[in-house]
C-alpha cells in the first residue's frame, strides 16, 4: 500500500515515519451464527483518514464492530503495534479509541451534558472538550437539554463529541452523515477534517462526497471481504471500478446511497 | 372512617415494604437483564442479623432497633454483591442461566436459614413505641406503620439522588438505555453492575429488618412471600423503573388491604390488576419501549 504518500501532504507535523496504527489480519465476526465478515485484513495509517467503502450489508459496520469487540471475532487486531483482539471493549476503548456509532446511540434519556459527562474517559475532564465546543456551539447551549429531544444532526453532533472529547489515537466513525440533511452533513465533514488534523480516523460512509473530502486511503469490502485497497484520489477516479465496487457512481449525489440501511444486520 | 384511614395507612406500609425489595429489583433487571429470584433471600438474611443483633443487646432500645436496620442493610448489600460476583457475573449475558442460579440460590439459602434459626416464626421485640398505636381520626394505626413509610420515601429520595448526582449513577442510567455503547465509551460497566446489586441488597436488607417489625415475626419464609408482590409490583411499575416501582407499590398495596377487607380477595385483586396491566400497557407504567 502506498499510503504514506497521500498521508505526507496532509499532515506537515510529519509522522509518516510511524507504522500504522492499527493492523486487522484474518479477522472473521459471527452474528448469531451467521458469518458477517470473513477474513479481512487491512491496515489503518498513523495519520489521515481511511474510509472503508462497500455496498449496504457487506459488513463495514460489522467490521468496526469486530474491531471494538462488540461481536464475536476471530482474527489479530493489533492497535500501537498491540495485540487488542482479546479484550474486552472498554478496554480497547481506554486505550486511546473513540468510536462514533451508526445511528448515533445517544443516550436519549440523558442530558446532552451527561452524554459529554459520561464520555470523559475515567470522570475526569476530556482534554479536548474546548475543542467540542467549538466545534459544535449547539450543544453548548442545550446542555441541559435532553439528547432525545434533539433534531438528528444535533444528535450526531452529540455522538461526535463523546468520540472527540477525548484525547485518542484513532477515531472509528461509522456513517456519520447517514440521514442528515446537506447543510448539516458539511458541518459533520468540516468537524472531521478538522478532528483529522490531530488523530487518525477510520471511517464508513456512503456519501462519496464526504469520502472525496476526507479520505486519503480507502479500503473496499465485498461480502465480508476486503476486494480493494488504495488511494482515495484514485480510487474515486476510477469511475468503473466504483461502478463496480460499489454500484454508484463517484460523483453522483446518489439518492440510494442512503437507504434504511441493512448495514450487517448489526443488532 | 377510621377503617378508610386504618387500611390506608396500613397499605402504604406494605407498598413500604414492597417497594423497598422491588426498587432493587427494578434496577438489576433494567440495567442487567437479570430477574433476581434470590432477592427474597438478601431480605430475610437482612432480617435475621437485624434480629440477632436486637436478641443480643434488646430490642426494646432506640439504638439498638436502630443498629439493626444499618446492620441489615449491610449485610443485605454484602450478600448481593457477593452473588453477584461470585455467581452472577460468571453467567453474564446468559439470562436464563442468571435466572436457573437466583432461583437455587433462593432455595438454598431458606433450606439454610431453617437449619439455622428453625422452622417456626421467631417473634421480634421492639422499641415501646412501635410496637404502640397511634389514633388518627379515629383510627388506630400501628406505629410501625409510619417507620415504614418514612424508611421507603428515605431510601427512594436516596436511590434518586445517587442516580442523579454521582457518576456511578450516570453510568447505571445509561447503562439501563443501553449497556453496550456504555462499554463503548470506555466504561467497565461491571463494576456498576456490582453496585447495583449491593443498593439492591441494601434496601431489602432494611427491608427485612422493617418487615420482621411490620409482621412481628422473622422467619426463613419472609423474603420468599414478600418477592412474588414485588415481582408484580416491578412488572406493574415497568422493568427498570424506580419511579414505576413506587408508584406501583403504594397502588397494588392499598387496593390489596381494601380489597381484602371488604371481600377478601386482595391477592386476586393484585393478580387481575397484573394481568389487566400485561393487556394494556405491556411495559408497565413507566416502562421503557422494549427494545433488540
Amino acid at each position: 500500500m502506498s499510503a504514506t504518500s497521500a498521508t505526507d501532504a496532509r499532515t506537515p507535523s510529519g509522522s509518516s515515519a510511524a507504522g500504522p496504527i492499527l493492523t486487522v489480519s484474518s479477522l472473521s465476526a459471527k452474528i448469531k451464527g451467521q458469518q458477517v465478515v470473513e477474513e479481512v485484513s487491512f491496515e489503518v495509517p498513523a495519520t489521515g483518514v481511511t474510509a472503508l467503502l462497500g455496498r449496504n450489508g457487506v459488513g463495514k459496520t460489522s467490521t468496526i464492530k469486530a474491531i471494538l469487540g462488540l461481536i464475536d471475532r476471530r482474527g489479530r487486531v493489533e492497535f500501537a503495534g498491540e495485540r487488542i483482539d482479546g479484550l474486552p471493549t472498554f478496554r480497547i476503548v481506554q486505550r486511546g479509541v473513540g468510536y462514533v456509532p451508526e445511528d448515533r446511540e445517544v443516550f436519549a434519556g440523558l442530558t446532552v451534558a451527561e452524554n459529554l459527562r459520561l464520555a470523559e474517559r475515567g470522570g475526569r475532564p476530556g482534554a479536548r472538550r474546548a475543542l467540542v465546543d467549538e466545534l459544535f456551539p449547539d450543544l453548548v447551549q442545550r446542555a441541559q437539554q435532553s439528547a432525545g429531544s434533539l433534531s438528528g444532526g444535533q444528535q450526531q453532533m452529540v455522538s461526535l463529541g463523546r468520540a472527540l472529547v477525548n484525547e485518542n489515537r484513532l477515531l472509528l466513525v461509522d456513517e456519520p452523515t447517514k440521514g442528515l440533511a446537506p447543510l448539516i452533513v458539511q458541518d459533520v465533514a468540516d468537524a472531521l477534517e478538522r478532528a483529522a488534523q490531530t488523530v487518525p480516523i477510520l471511517l464508513v460512509e456512503q456519501n462519496l462526497q464526504v469520502v472525496r473530502q476526507l479520505a486519503d486511503t480507502v479500503v473496499v469490502i465485498e461480502a465480508g471481504r476486503v476486494v480493494h485497497r488504495g488511494l482515495a484520489a484514485e480510487f474515486l477516479d476510477d469511475e468503473a471500478l466504483v461502478t463496480r465496487l460499489l454500484g454508484v457512481h463517484a460523483e453522483a449525489d446518489a439518492p440510494d446511497a442512503h437507504p434504511d440501511d441493512q448495514n450487517g444486520g448489526t443488532r | 372512617m377510621s377503617t378508610v384511614i386504618l387500611l390506608l395507612i396500613t397499605g402504604l406500609g406494605l407498598g413500604a415494604l414492597y417497594f423497598l425489595v422491588a426498587s432493587g429489583l427494578s434496577l438489576i433487571y433494567g440495567l442487567m437483564g437479570v430477574l433476581n429470584f434470590a432477592h427474597g433471600s438478601f431480605l430475610t438474611l437482612g432480617a435475621f442479623a437485624g434480629f440477632e443483633l436486637t436478641r443480643r443487646l434488646g430490642g426494646d432500645r432506640w439504638e439498638v432497633f436502630l443498629a439493626s436496620l444499618v446492620l441489615g442493610a449491610a449485610v443485605g448489600a454484602a450478600f448481593a454483591a457477593l452473588t453477584e460476583l461470585l455467581l452472577i457475573r460468571r453467567l453474564y449475558e446468559r439470562h436464563i442461566e442468571q435466572a436457573l442460579v437466583t432461583v437455587g440460590l433462593s432455595l438454598a439459602t431458606v433450606a439454610l436459614f431453617e437449619g439455622i434459626w428453625g422452622t417456626d416464626p421467631i417473634y421480634v421485640t421492639a422499641p415501646d413505641w412501635l410496637g404502640g398505636t397511634t389514633s388518627i381520626l379515629g383510627a388506630t394505626i400501628p406505629n410501625n406503620r409510619f417507620v415504614l413509610i418514612i424508611a421507603a420515601v428515605l431510601v427512594l429520595v436516596g436511590i434518586v439522588a445517587f442516580l442523579r448526582f454521582t457518576r456511578f449513577g450516570l453510568i447505571i442510567r445509561a447503562g439501563v438505555e443501553n449497556r453496550s455503547m456504555v462499554t463503548a465509551l470506555g466504561i467497565d460497566v461491571r463494576k456498576a453492575f456490582t453496585v447495583v446489586f449491593a443498593i439492591g441488597g441494601a434496601a431489602a436488607g432494611l427491608g427485612g429488618v422493617l418487615a420482621s417489625h411490620y409482621f412481628g415475626y422473622v422467619s426463613a419464609h419472609l423474603g420468599g412471600s414478600l418477592l412474588i408482590f414485588a415481582f408484580i409490583v416491578t412488572v406493574i411499575g415497568g422493568l427498570g423503573s424506580l419511579a414505576g416501582a413506587a408508584i406501583a407499590s403504594v397502588a397494588v398495596a392499598v387496593l390489596q388491604q381494601f380489597a381484602n377487607y371488604y371481600w377478601g380477595v386482595g391477592d386476586l385483586v393484585v393478580v387481575l390488576m397484573l394481568a389487566g396491566v400485561l393487556l394494556l400497557r405491556p411495559s408497565g407504567i413507566l416502562g421503557k419501549k422494549v427494545h433488540a
